[in-house]
């Protein structure tokens, strides 16, 4: 009886630390996430077709976490989206016009300048603002957000792995993006490092509303993060999972852990007909 | 100078001020012992002259002004055939690291004429040039090219493609990604080169002014042997040693200033 009554209550309470956070945000900021729709969309590199008519909807501000085995193209359809490289047929659209700033990517190499201060790396985040009188405050407000103040006139060369990782995710931030896909940008982090990005991963996309799409090879993860998790196979969406567990989520829940299992299943099950 | 120089990863910079001091230890007591054998005659003094002949014989040359106006003839000759070579092999390396077109159409030929040793073209300059200043410039602008051509090509290839690719998703102009991602990113290597060219063009120039010449340290050097003066050709060898020395110093300075970024230039 206590325990049931307690388990809300403190739900409320993150949520109330959560909000007024949130709202502000959305008050400089009135347009939030955008709408992304991919239809029948392919893509080959020579005979090799990797992409074969992908059909997607994700709503405004979803967090969408895809999930394969290795080649199977996810990387692919995240350059796709972000417009890296060339499409062979279908469409992907945003539902407004999207400047070049509202989508960025993340990459697992933090590929920061080596030779610009940390903060000068997160001011190329800006793209044509770069120039602007309020650079320096913005990209400091973004270094802030991932807790990397103190580190503004480092080189990047002195940063551990996880701190690199965060610089780039401030860059990726500092242009308030209305879509950003990170391609499995903990990959090469610890355990514990790893854990701790992927809390900050949630934090920053609560707080600023933007659609979130995350390619990534852990199962555990995609279920902790998404609200739904896409499985491609054979340059197909076979899978379509969401995820219904509140937030905050706690890790290791019995719910979480079924679903990671069933996602599991579904991948091994491919990799076994194959 | 060499190659294992340019290994990043365990250059000796950055070292402590006392440090400064410890690479003068041995030549000093190279001195001291040259002094004392050829002061109890172990040297003959018509094969190597004592430290302190070398020292009086630059003194006299110093007040009658020959040295001063000789070091700053070498230095001229040094400083501007440097820059005439240097700036065209770094514009040709630019042009070539940047455009496919550019590289097909010059890269070839730019490598047939590197085989060349250019001091076998000094015959052909004497013919050309006479022993003017233009055949000295000519011959150390020549030296100096190659170096600077490849390790600038070399350099601008190799800036990591993936930082070019950030470069671009973060909306960066041509002009921009130059500044910001693709020179900074070949600064290492152009500086490999501009040491390569700096101990080139010292070789070029002892060479040309000792063969074709009117003034400069090789000159004052060839002078002094015709009248036997072994002090004088001694003490020109020395100053090129000094030179020499300086203008490694120098581009060390500059890359320490330019490169501050660098893991291997960062103070621990
Ligand atoms: N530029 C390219 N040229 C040729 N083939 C490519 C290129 N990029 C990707 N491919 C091929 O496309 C397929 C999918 O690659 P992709 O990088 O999208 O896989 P992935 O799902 O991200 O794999 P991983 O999980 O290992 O990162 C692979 O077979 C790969 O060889
Ligand atoms: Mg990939």
């Amino acid at each position: 009886m206590q325990t049931a009554l307690l388990l809300p209550e403190t739900e409320r309470n993150e949520r109330a630390r959560i909000t007024p956070q949130a709202r502000r945000r959305r008050e400089d900021r009135p347009a939030l996430g955008l709408p992304l729709t991919i239809r029948n969309l392919r893509k080959s590199f020579g005979d090799n077709e990797v992409l074969r008519g992908i059909d997607l909807h994700i709503p405004a501000g979803q967090f969408v976490a895809i999930v394969g085995k290795s080649g199977c193209g996810k990387s692919t359809l995240l350059r796709l989206i972000a417009g890296l490289d060339k499409i062979d047929a279908g469409a992907i659209s945003f539902g407004e016009a999207a400047r070049p700033e509202d989508i960025r990517v993340m990459f697992q190499e933090p590929r920061l300048l080596p030779w610009a201060r940390v903060l000068s790396n997160v001011e190329v985040g800006l793209g044509r603002d770069r120039a602007s009188q309020d650079a320096h405050p913005r990209a400091e407000h973004a270094l802030t957000e991932v807790g990397l103040a103190d580190k503004r006139d480092q080189w990047p060369s002195v940063l551990s792995g996880g701190q690199k990782q965060r610089v780039a995710l401030a860059r990726a931030l500092v242009s308030q993006p209305r879509v950003l896909a990170f391609d499995e940008p903990l990959g090469a982090l610890d355990a514990l490092t790893r854990i701790s990005m992927q809390r900050l991963l949630e934090r920053v996309w609560r707080d600023q509303g933007f659609t979130a799409i995350l390619v990534t090879h852990d199962v555990a993860e995609a279920v902790a993060l998404a609200d739904r998790v896409l499985v491609i196979e054979e340059g197909r969406i076979a899978h379509d999972a969401t995820v219904n567990a509140p937030r905050p989520r706690e890790r290791g829940s019995v719910e979480l852990a079924g679903l990671e299992g069933s996602i599991l299943r579904h991948l091994l099950s491919a990799d076994d007909r194959t | 100078m060499s190659l294992i120089d340019s290994i990043p990863l365990r250059r000796s910079f950055g070292l402590p001020r006392a440090d400064g001091l410890i690479q003068w230890i041995v030549p000093l007591v190279i001195i001291v012992i040259w002094q004392i054998a050829s002061v109890i005659g172990l040297v003959p003094t018509r094969v190597l002259p004592a430290p302190s002949d070398v020292a009086l014989a630059g003194w006299k040359l110093l007040l009658s002004g020959e040295l001063v106006r000789n070091i700053w003839v070498s230095f001229w000759r040094a400083s501007i055939g440097f820059l005439i070579g240097g700036s065209i092999g770094f514009a040709f390396g630019l042009a070539n690291g940047l455009s496919q077109l550019s590289a097909k159409l010059t890269d070839t030929t730019l490598q047939m004429v590197r085989n060349v040793p250019h001091l076998a073209l000094i015959p052909l300059v004497i013919l050309w040039f006479g022993i003017d200043e233009s055949a000295k410039l000519f011959l150390v602008a020549l030296g100096v090219f190659f170096p600077i051509y490849l390790n600038t090509l070399h350099g601008i290839r190799t800036v990591d493609p993936q930082l070019i690719e950030m470069g671009r998703i973060y909306g960066m102009s041509d002009g921009e990604l130059f500044r910001r991602v693709i020179f900074p990113g070949a600064l290492p290597s152009i500086f490999v080169g501009i040491r390569f060219a700096l101990g080139i063009m010292w070789l070029t120039l002892i060479v040309a002014e000792t063969i074709a010449a009117s003034s400069g340290l090789g000159y004052m050097a060839m002078q002094a042997r015709e009248f036997m003066l072994i002090d004088v050709v001694v003490l020109s060898i020395l100053i090129y040693a000094l030179l020499g020395k300086l203008a490694d110093t120098a581009s060390h300075l500059l890359e320490r200033l330019t490169l501050a970024w660098h893991p291997a230039f960062q103070k621990r």
